[in-house]
């Protein structure tokens, strides 16, 4: 079977400390999965190791059945928003247009088609207004839809985002969710570090469960179990009695 | 006035020298304000003490002091100083500013110790390196502005090609990285122009003071805009002003250094950006925090009054003013911000004691209620 990602035997060491030990990811095109896991699981590692950020000791990408390395431009990738200075002397629209700086190529720089672009795939995470705002004076949402908006512009077939819900309002989290179901009806593959397990089965087709191993991955009624979860956080009871008291899907 | 004009274009040391620091302080400047973004502003500093080794080498190996030689050398210690960072950084537990640290101190020891070795040889060619340290601009001669215009030039025609990979590098290079872009050649492409920056300017403003000429312009440049474009352009107009600054200022005053004269009119330039540009600077801000206090506190007076009002028949009824202090404990006494109201025509003194609010008064209390609130309290 044709896999959008196809990740095998992905392992990361620190100064032989492994941080991601073998780990398989089979995820089938047009799929929103969720990156589940406790700190420290290897979550980001997992990500950055996918998209060549950081050498791994072993393993192999694919991506739509070709290596990551000759299918760079069909992979998008939204960083934690905390990685980036943001008091960067630049706008919202400058930003969204570095997202098409790889279709561009060397030494081009964005003109009007690619201002134009930028703006379409602004209007799609709701921010137009804010095209010409200062990027300091933005709030944590309007900052993670700027990101967003800048992976959207790659027009890629995969996404990786690294824990786009982190500290967002009610409104930037609906308007994200939203984001996520369209990708997912034009066909699109995204995978998402996510920290709400309450959310999972409502906003992910399928789950992977990841603490330095793969403790299961698939789809959400399947794997998403009390068991497994209590696998990757480690038996932390009462936190895990209080999930399996909400809805199941 | 005229005469200094007249000199900077006849007299051939001043042109010679002003010309040199000028384009020094456009090429240090404008790179200055990709290390300031990176957060990198000390490696200029590791870099240019890391030079001076490679200036006490280079005279050793080819017994010349010729400007080209000694700045060869002065670059590729300056690049292996901050190759060895990165590789300290990265393959140990010690953290970038340590790293920094051992080597600026490492590399500036050693730097000394040849020196000294230099001077100590019987050879009457010796003399004059020592200059390095602290730099001696007077000596400049055409030779050497050629050398700084032609370097300069290039590392700007440079920054222009790599300006969009440059500007994503220094914001997120991780992004930059996905996007299929050798982050690491590119890396090393910037710190290497870096590097240049460096050495070409060791001979004017000195190994110590070098650093200045990197983070000083940036940093007053950043205050005045929030755009990548204009401050790159800003930083650069700062350096070549302070270039020019220094050599005219030391060639009035007899006996001024001209390296150190430039570095303190860009202190000065920086102070200035800190204190007065809008937006960022503290006099703007302070100004900023004190209107807005202003507002808050008239407004609080005015939904006070309007407060106890609504206690009796009519939004006008009157209150005395030590209600009121008791109210506003937090902005202090209301007397000033009463007078205030009155000159806005919001409230009225009924007599020596009571206040009580004008119609106008009354709809902006509703007003700002509303806005507070959404409604009457």
């Amino acid at each position: 079977m044709d896999y959008a990602i196809d990740i095998r035997d992905l392992t990361v060491a620190y100064r032989e400390k492994p941080v991601l030990w073998d780990v398989d990811l089979q995820v089938p095109s047009g799929v929103l999965v969720a990156i589940v896991g406790p700190n420290g699981a290897g979550k980001t590692t997992m990500i950055k190791a996918s998209l060549g950020l950081i050498k791994p000791a072993a393993g192999s990408v694919l991506i739509h059945g070709r290596p990551y390395s000759e299918q760079r431009t069909t992979v998008a990738y939204v960083p934690q928003r905390g990685s980036v200075d943001w008091d960067f002397p630049t706008n919202v629209l400058d930003v969204v247009s570095m997202g098409l700086y790889g279709r561009l190529g060397w030494f081009k720089r964005p003109g009007k088609a690619e201002r134009i672009e930028a703006m379409k795939s602004l209007a799609q995470v709701g921010m137009e207004e804010y095209a010409t705002r200062q990027i300091s004076q933005l709030s944590g949402g309007q900052q993670q839809r700027v990101f967003l908006a800048r992976a959207l512009v790659q027009d890629a077939r995969v996404y990786f985002m690294d824990e786009p819900f982190q500290g967002v309002d009610a409104t930037t989290e609906r308007a994200i969710v939203e984001l996520l179901q369209n990708l997912r009806k034009q066909g699109k593959t995204v995978a998402v570090v996510h920290h709400d397990l309450q959310t999972v089965p409502e906003y992910f087709d399928h789950v992977m469960l990841l603490n330095v191993r793969r403790i299961a991955s698939g789809p959400v009624e399947d794997v998403f179990t009390e068991d497994n979860l209590r696998m990757t956080y480690g038996g932390r009871v009462a936190f895990v009695s209080a999930l399996s008291a909400a809805p199941k899907p | 006035m005229i005469d200094l004009l007249v000199d900077l274009f006849s007299d051939y040391t001043l042109r010679t020298v002003a010309l040199g620091s000028a384009l020094l302080g456009i090429t240090a400047g404008s790179l200055g304000g990709f290390a300031l973004l990176r957060q990198q502003s000390l490696l200029g500093d590791a870099i240019s003490h890391a030079a001076l080794p490679g200036i006490a080498i280079a005279f050793l190996i080819t017994g010349s002091k010729a400007p080209l030689v000694l700045i060869l050398g002065a670059g590729i210690a300056g690049w292996i100083g901050a190759a060895l960072i990165s590789v300290v950084t990265t393959r140990t537990r010690i953290k970038y500013d340590s790293a920094l640290g051992i080597m600026l101190s490492v590399f500036f020891g050693f730097g000394l110790v040849l020196l000294t070795y230099i001077q100590r040889q019987p050879n009457a060619n010796q003399a004059g390196l020592d200059s390095f340290l602290f730099g001696q601009a007077a000596a400049l001669v055409e030779q050497d502005v050629l050398l700084i215009f032609v370097i300069g030039s290039a590392v700007m025609v440079l920054i222009t090609l790599f300006w969009k990979e440059f500007k994503l590098l220094s914001f997120d290079p991780d992004f930059l990285g996905t996007l299929a872009y050798p982050v690491r050649l590119l890396d090393y492409l910037l710190t290497t122009l870096f590097v240049v920056a460096i050495v070409i300017g060791l001979q004017t403003v000195g190994v110590v003071l070098m650093s200045a000429m990197i983070i000083a312009p940036a940093a007053a440049a950043r205050q005045w805009t929030d755009r990548l474009g204009r401050m790159i352009a800003l930083a650069g107009l700062f350096g070549a002003v302070s270039g020019v600054g220094g050599a005219v200022t030391s060639s009035l005053i007899p006996s001024l250094p001209t390296g150190p004269t430039i570095v303190l009119i860009v202190s000065g330039i920086v102070l200035v950006s800190l204190l007065f540009a809008p937006n960022r600077g503290l006099v703007f801000r302070r100004i900023r925090d004190w209107q807005a206090g202003k507002r808050l506190r008239v407004d609080a007076v005015l939904v006070d009054l309007y407060t106890l009002a609504s206690q009796h028949s009519s939004a006008e009824y009157p209150h005395s003013e030590r209600v009121l202090d008791v109210m506003s404990t937090i902005s202090g006494p209301a007397h000033r911000t009463l007078k205030v109201l009155k000159d806005l025509d919001l409230a009225k003194p009924i007599d020596s004691t009571k206040w009580s609010l004008t119609p106008e008064g009354v709809r902006r209390a509703e007003r700002v209620l509303k806005r507070q609130f959404g409604g009457t309290p």
